[in-house]
């Protein structure tokens, strides 16, 4: 059952042919079974999950049933659930059981889908391996000697393992991206603003967006459904009139201008890597696209100005975990400055410890010119290199990363190369554009991920030319050994 | 831009992180690394630039002036770590 | 040396909205602790601002008041700092773009001269909140009811030159907000309270000395006492060869001085930066118009129209306009009197304002209503009673023995205007005072007096007085 997709999973619930509850109890056994080896959920909400499966079962019943109901999907952890620990993959927010829903959760409530727990991720979404998590690391399990990628690490490897049929995921500066390519699974950061960010975690603002992560295009527009729109709580959520991102799955991407941004096919790229991207290049090519090389000129400056921006809003956005009204509070305070700095220096990680002070230090009197307002800047100039580009091609077509999973401590001691990991996702995020990453082969047995970016609001687009590449491959339907 | 301890222990300050005197080496090393690695930003000309502090342009949107937040005290007061007569508690705060 | 004092306020106003300013909880003054704050005033994980409108337009209406520029563009930026008042560890507030700016308030010195008071600023922003440090076991108590509550930070150039001018200019600007109905100005809640900046200069100079900063004064008089005090205290410090420090100091009504705000001490940096949780607020000409349309007569307009309309003296009328309150009762007692406006005046300021003194009651808790006193002032008009047996019937109507024609009833205090009543009066007058009348015939004027008086006496004072000289001359 669990090799089925959410769309013909939905099919088979609408044909009776499963109740809810029994995919949610298949489910809770695959995790039961298989999730100590890759520690994809912090939190299993067996329970509601069962709860909500049988309110979707009686809902169906009734006639009441949407696309998706009784399809069952997990949750990043970073999204606020009622009653339901909210951890954020940190020790400060260990004790946090949220007393309200996020947008997004509230989405797939009303949606009917049952939410089977939720998913490791790196703390406060900080991290590119899923390595920062104060719950333990997540294994990919294509390699459980191997990072899935992160920030949305859990969401990625649960999806992947068929231990999810989808879930969510966040994306700040290639969070759902990255993991998809590593695990081998589609997901797509959506426009900034399409997706609320009511009840999600703040890690960076300007750049966090909330997306869907499963395994094909299909049902990422299908997940996409039920969490985009407005939402009156966030001042930058987009009111835009509702939109079926299914609608455009079926076009035929002949004619359909891509481009080959230069500095994406540079030398950072592995060889295996390139090697998958040319053949799902002539793929495409055969169904009629035409490619042309675009430059971004800026392209290059993406990884620091993000490492400017999203530190600075970070530093900011976690000044209020102070120990105070919620979440962790050190033993015995001796005075209130004691109670603020154990508080969050124990509550905190390294990793989230050195990105606040990299944005303290770059909002600081002094120093706030040189990098964060120059980090704006160039912010600017890279969302103008994206215009241009947009000017002569219809998507953008590249790597998600550089290169395929790295092995778990390979890059902990070098924040840095680290970051490099989302070379190319980056640039994505600092112009608020829509992007996403698919299965476009195997090297060396591990996924490969290319990705598609496209112009603002152009979600169906870039999902309709995923769906055609996977109408006509079989990459997405991968299954790691020993979770097939 | 490489720090120094000093200031590494004046920015944790800033930022209430208590980091422990062993770890301000460590510290000051990697975060000297990632201003170096940031510092490729000074390579672009950005004269004239106007800064972009949001991916989308568009304007605050207004909330009409009703109140409509039932009193949930009980609730949020049942996750802090302290709380008495309704208050969350502190250690004392000197004016 | 011959010392001048500089004086820039920065003033807060609570907005006076039913919601805060960036979530839907309610505003109102003591609510029991923390159930006024909700998720957004808590700064619980994942909780996002949306920006008021009513506290939008109340900033505009007041650049709008003060003749100056509405931005088309403001930003919101956060100031980061931590205290256990401020849940998010930054407070929101307009920093580089502030939504006003550059206006100018009118204020009245003592010797009757005009001053023009420069405003800088005035940006949206929200308060924080209150920290109560009675003694739970050593420990402060948290209350965050207050903790996001629109505030207007009004900041004015350095142009005062004294305490009293500064106080002038708070008097001015409290009631400004007042008539705007965009502050409630209760000083005690805590809706209208300053911070002063001080420096003193060589009279002459042109250049500013260092200041320092005295934090929350809630009250005119402790604006006027600590500007005295710091003034002073700078003075003594220069002339003793030292140096004023920059710094925040807090005024200690108690002792009557300023002291160094120890929580304070340290440099702050607060890394302002535009927040992202919130757009750029975009105001177009038709919103700024909409606002101007709501405007109403403000005070220096008013006082001009009592005395053209009213015929009022500058004095009577700067009192009447003094608040919007005021301002309102007296016309409404002007019209319902049917007579001069002169006596509304005198009554309002007079009877009235001492009542309203006495009990500590505010105008609009007047037990006589305007309707009320305007009745009153009808019966005096018209005969019924003398001006001072008004008195009376007014103190009768505001212990609430009802208006004035039923106390007038009740205790019989009609005016005697029947000559032949009052006649029959002077005839026992006389008869019981023989010796004073021979003495008054036989040339001891001043005696009339004492004959209206025995009359006034006999009639408990309700005799008309002038009938009663007109008669007693004729019979005496």
């Amino acid at each position: 059952m669990h090799e089925k997709t959410i769309a013909e999973l939905a099919a088979a619930l609408q044909a009776r042919e499963v109740s809810s509850v029994e995919l949610t109890e298949h489910y809770l056994r695959r995790i039961e079974t298989l999730d100590d080896a890759l520690n994809g959920y912090i939190t299993v909400t067996a329970e509601q999950a069962l709860e909500a499966a049988r309110a979707a079962d009686e809902a169906r019943a009734q006639g009441r049933a949407g696309p998706l109901t009784g399809v069952p999907v997990a949750h990043k952890d970073i999204f606020c659930t009622e009653g339901v620990r909210t951890s954020c993959g940190s020790r400060m927010l260990d004790n946090f059981v949220a007393p309200y829903d996020a947008g997004v959760v509230e989405r797939f409530k009303a949606a009917g889908c049952p939410v089977l727990g939720k998913t490791n991720m790196d703390e406060f979404a900080m991290g590119s391996s899923n390595e920062t998590s104060y719950y333990g690391p997540v294994k990919n399990p294509w390699d459980t000697e191997r990072v899935p990628g992160g920030s949305s690490g859990g969401s990625a490897a649960v999806v992947a393992a068929r231990l999810a049929p989808g879930a969510t995921g966040t994306d700040t500066g290639g969070s759902i991206r990255q993991p998809a390519a590593l695990t081998g699974i589609t997901g797509l950061k959506p426009t900034y603003g399409r997706v609320s960010r009511w009840g999600m975690v703040a890690f960076a603002s300007s750049l966090d967006q909330g997306g869907p992560m499963a395994r094909t295009a299909e049902d990422c527009a299908l997940l996409l459904n039920v969490m985009a729109g407005f939402d009156r709580r966030d001042s930058t959520s987009l009111e835009r009139p509702g939109e079926d991102f299914t609608t455009a799955l079926d076009r035929p991407v002949k004619g359909l201008r891509v481009g080959l941004p230069k500095p994406f096919f540079g030398e950072g790229m592995a060889p295996a890597v390139a090697r998958v991207l040319e053949e799902a290049i002539d793929h495409y090519r055969g169904l009629g696209v035409e490619f042309r090389e675009v430059d971004l000129p800026n392209a290059g400056l993406a990884v620091p100005a993000y490492y400017v921006v999203a530190p600075a809003e970070c530093s900011s956005n976690l000044a209020r975990f102070d120990g105070v009204r919620y979440g962790y509070r050190c033993e015995d305070p001796r005075d209130l400055l004691d109670l603020y700095t154990r508080s969050r220096g124990e509550g905190f990680g390294a990793e989230v410890q050195r990105r606040i002070m990299v944005g303290t230090y770059a909002l600081s009197a002094g120093y706030f010119d040189a990098y964060y307002l120059k980090a704006q800047k160039i912010r600017r100039l890279i969302a103008d290199d994206f215009a241009r580009a947009f000017q002569e091609v219809d998507v953008l077509l590249g790597p998600t990363t550089p290169d395929t999973a790295f092995r778990l401590g390979e890059k902990t001691d070098d924040p840095v190369s680290m970051y490099l990991s989302d070379i190319y996702t980056i640039a994505v995020n600092l112009a608020g554009l829509p992007g996403m990453s698919l299965p476009a082969g195997l090297a060396d047995g591990l996924p490969v991920g290319m990705q598609l970016i496209g112009n603002y609001f152009d979600e169906a687009r870039l999902l309709g030319m995923a769906h055609q590449y996977q109408m006509g491959t079989e990459w997405h339907r991968m299954a790691p050994g020993g979770f097939n | 831009m490489s720090l120094s301890r000093d200031e590494v222990e004046k920015i944790a300050h800033l930022a209430r992180l208590a980091v422990r005197p062993e770890d301000l080496e460590g510290y000051a090393r990697e975060l000297s690394g990632i201003l170096a690695f940031v510092e490729q930003m000074d390579a672009a000309d950005t004269e004239g630039v106007t800064p972009m502090a949001h991916p989308v342009e568009a304007s605050q949107r207004l909330r009409p002036d009703e109140p409509d937040e039932p009193d949930r005290r009980d609730r949020f007061q049942a996750i802090a770590p302290s709380v008495e007569a309704g208050l969350y508690l502190v250690p004392r705060v000197i004016e | 040396m011959q010392w001048e004092t500089v004086i820039g306020l920065e003033i807060h106003a609570q907005l006076a909205t039913r919601s805060k300013i960036f979530s839907g909880a309610s505003t109102a003054y003591g609510a029991a602790p923390n159930t006024q704050a909700c998720a957004v005033d808590l700064g619980l994980p994942g909780v996002l601002p949306v920006l008021n409108e009513g506290a939008v337009r109340m900033a505009v209406k007041l650049g709008l008041a003060i003749g100056a520029d509405i931005a088309p563009r403001s930003v919101f930026a956060r100031k980061n700092y931590f205290y256990p008042d401020l849940p998010k560890g930054y407070q929101i507030s307009q920093y580089e773009l502030p939504v006003v700016s550059h206006g100018r308030l009118e204020i009245e010195l003592e010797d009757g001269q005009g001053k023009t008071v420069g405003i800088t600023r005035a940006h949206l922003e929200e308060d924080a909140g209150k920290s109560l440090h009675e003694d739970f076991h050593g420990m402060t108590g948290i209350d965050l009811n207050r903790a996001g509550t629109p505030l207007l930070e009004i900041v004015s150039e350095p142009d005062l030159r004294s305490a009293r001018e500064a106080v002038a200019y708070m008097k001015k600007l409290h009631s400004l907000v007042r008539y705007l109905g965009i502050c409630d100005g209760n000083m005690q809640e805590g809706s209208f309270r300053c911070d002063a900046n001080v420096s003193v200069r060589p009279r002459g100079s042109d250049t500013f000395g260092t200041r320092t900063e005295i934090k929350n004064l809630n009250s005119f008089r402790f604006v006027e006492r600590a500007i005295d005090y710091e003034v002073e205290r700078q003075i003594d410090v220069l002339e003793g060869g030292g140096t004023v420090v920059q710094e925040t100091r807090l005024f200690d009504p108690d002792q009557g001085e300023t002291r160094p705000m120890r929580s304070k001490e340290e440099a702050n940096d607060y890394r302002y930066f535009p927040d992202p949780d919130l757009l750029p607020l975009d105001l177009d000409a038709a919103f700024i118009e909409k606002v101007r349309a709501t405007l109403p007569e403000l005070p220096d307009e008013k006082k001009q129209r009592f005395m053209e309309q009213y015929g009022l003296s500058a004095y009577d009328a700067g009192v009447l306009t003094a608040s919007r309150e005021m301002a309102d009762y007296f016309e409404a007692v002007a019209e319902a009197c049917q007579g001069p406006a002169k006596t509304a005046a005198n009554w309002v300021m007079g009877e009235l304002s001492a009542a309203l003194n006495k009990d500590g009651l505010d105008i609009g808790d007047s037990p006589v209503t305007a309707e009320a006193l305007g009745g009153l002032l009808r019966r005096i008009h018209d005969n019924t009673i003398s001006g001072k047996i008004a008195k009376d019937v007014f103190e009768a109507m505001w212990a609430g023995e009802g208006d004035a024609d039923t106390v007038i009833e009740a205790k019989g205090l009609k005016q005697i205007t029947d000559t032949g009543a009052i006649e029959q009066v002077i005839d026992e007058v006389m008869r019981d005072h023989p010796q004073q009348l021979e003495q008054y015939r036989s040339g001891k004027d001043k005696l009339f007096g004492f004959f209206v008086g025995q009359v006034m006496k006999r009639t408990g004072g309700k005799a008309n007085p002038a009938q009663v000289n007109e008669l007693l001359k004729g019979k005496l």
